[in-house]
């Protein structure tokens, strides 16, 4: 029985893809604890609190209070993993053609939509697609534009008067230490979508994500008698 | 995407190589896992800098002097009108600032030169030099800031007025409360930047005990932490003075 091999993923992008993981939630973890210092953010409908970040169960549960200092260290410290992941993942993309697959084109927003819709299993057909379908492509360019917002952001609740025009392009220190925090909200929400999306789309995909092909059997021919 | 035709001995090669790569892929967890479990497990640092594990203090380190490369004492801070500040300055921290052990009416402004000798400076004095104005984002290591109304004297004025030139030139400045209960060390052009002020008066009126009377640091180019209250004694060196938060996990620089 014949069967197709799929090259999908490349080595680089693999690896990039891997090494990001754990470091990303390390500069969750650690963010959380610096968060934690001064825990004002909340969403509020009229006069009714929603959603207060964060409940006094969700910290102990993850033991954050009470650790400004080392949620700082460890900040600073894997802050440089990430950006030289992210610096290396995109200059890899640029270089190796790989953005070509990956960049939004004019059909995507549109089409973004039907996938949404078929994923959800209220539209049949799902729109023609290559490596990545038109939701695909969107995310993730969105969210290596989310990661330059996270440096950018987080430069300026850094070092805000060294870097004082950066500071002023997000709007002020206090407004770049919210964004910051929104952008590490959308990290996790982009998170539990991305997870339920690898669980439905099975095995080959993932194992595209660790050894960099799929294998596709192909059905037997159909025999005419 | 590359697409290739194999027959089942060929399919064979490719199940060999994907469970290859899962090997490769579990063993860069483990090693993952047991890096960072090395890391949680390497002695923290004590002394100057402690309270953290030592490979994270190296690193933090060497932030200090990329940041340090990107400072300059032209960086100012932005200054607001008196009346963007706010009419309740915030209190944090109480370290060092006692009440029994302090008796305000004897209090001098210590400055021990290079030389070993101690300068013993009344308040009289101190308000005599020049006075300035700083309304500035005043912002705490905690991640919350608040615009206020400070007065005082140039650290630099201070430096001129005394003639501590050979004093200015070295590294470090370090600062203790009357008790030494508190204490700081920074870098000398951060305290050489001329927002860097001796504070005597918040909001126009003069500093209430509790924000560090008679006289505190106030220096917009570091966080809250390095701002001590009440100023017992101010020492001059080039290696770096004993720190109350550095010692307690945080870093030293601290710089903004």
């Amino acid at each position: 029985m014949a069967v197709r091999i799929v090259y999908k993923h490349k080595i680089a992008t693999r690896w990039m893809h891997w090494v990001n993981f754990p470091v990303l939630t390390i500069m969750i973890w650690s963010g959380m604890l610096i968060y934690w210092a001064n825990d004002i953010y909340q969403v509020k409908i009229g006069n009714t609190v929603v959603v207060r970040f964060f409940p006094e169960w969700f910290y102990k549960w993850l033991n954050i209070p009470y650790r400004l200092s080392e949620g700082m260290a460890f900040h600073f410290v894997f802050m440089w993993l990430f950006i030289i992941n992210g610096l290396l993942y995109v200059t890899y993309t640029a270089v190796s053609g790989e953005w070509r697959y990956l960049l939004p084109n004019r059909h995507s927003f549109k089409e973004s939509w039907q996938v949404v819709l078929h994923d959800l299993g209220i539209r049949k057909l799902a729109p023609a697609q290559l490596k990545y379908n038109a939701a695909q492509r969107v995310a993730y360019t969105m969210i290596i534009v989310m990661g330059f917002g996270s440096v950018i952001t987080g430069l300026a609740i850094y070092k805000p008067v060294q870097i004082q025009w950066l500071t002023n392009l997000c709007g002020g220190y206090e407004a770049a230490r919210l964004e910051h925090f929104i952008l590490t909200v959308g990290y996790v929400l982009f998170f539990l979508i991305h997870i339920l999306q690898v669980i439905k789309a099975g095995w080959n995909n993932f194992r595209a994500m660790v050894a960099g092909f799929e294998v596709i059997k192909e059905k037997p021919p159909v025999q005419n008698k | 995407m590359k697409e290739i035709q194999v027959d089942s001995v060929g399919a064979r090669k490719y199940k060999r190589k994907s469970l290859l790569a899962f090997l490769v892929f579990f063993a860069m967890i483990a090693i993952g896992w047991a890096g960072w479990k090395w890391l949680l497990r390497q002695p923290l640092d004590n002394g100057i800098r402690g309270g953290i594990q030592q490979p994270l203090r190296k690193v933090l380190d060497i932030n200090e002097e990329v940041y340090s490369g990107l400072y300059s004492t032209k960086h100012l801070i932005k200054e607001y009108p008196r009346t963007a500040a706010a009419k309740k300055a915030r209190v944090n921290g109480y370290v060092g600032l006692a009440a029994d052990t302090f008796d305000p009416s004897t209090w001098k402004l210590q400055v021990v030169k290079a030389s070993g000798d101690t300068l013993f400076i009344p308040m009289d004095d101190i308000k005599k030099l020049p006075k300035i104005d700083v309304v500035f984002n005043f912002k705490c290591i905690e991640g919350w800031s608040q615009i206020t109304w400070w007065s005082g004297v140039r650290f630099s004025e201070l430096i001129k007025h005394y003639g501590l030139e050979k004093e200015a030139n070295m590294k470090f400045v370090g600062m203790n409360t009357p008790d030494e209960e508190y204490y700081v060390g920074i870098d000398m052009p951060s305290v050489l930047q001329p927002q860097t002020i001796l504070c005597y008066e918040l909001n126009g009126q003069p500093l209430p005990m509790n924000q560090g009377y008679p006289l505190r640091l106030i220096i917009p180019v570091k966080y809250g932490v390095k701002h001590l209250k009440r100023i017992g004694t101010i020492s001059f060196s080039n290696t770096r003075p004993p720190d109350y938060w550095a010692e307690r996990g945080y870093d030293y620089y601290t710089g903004l």
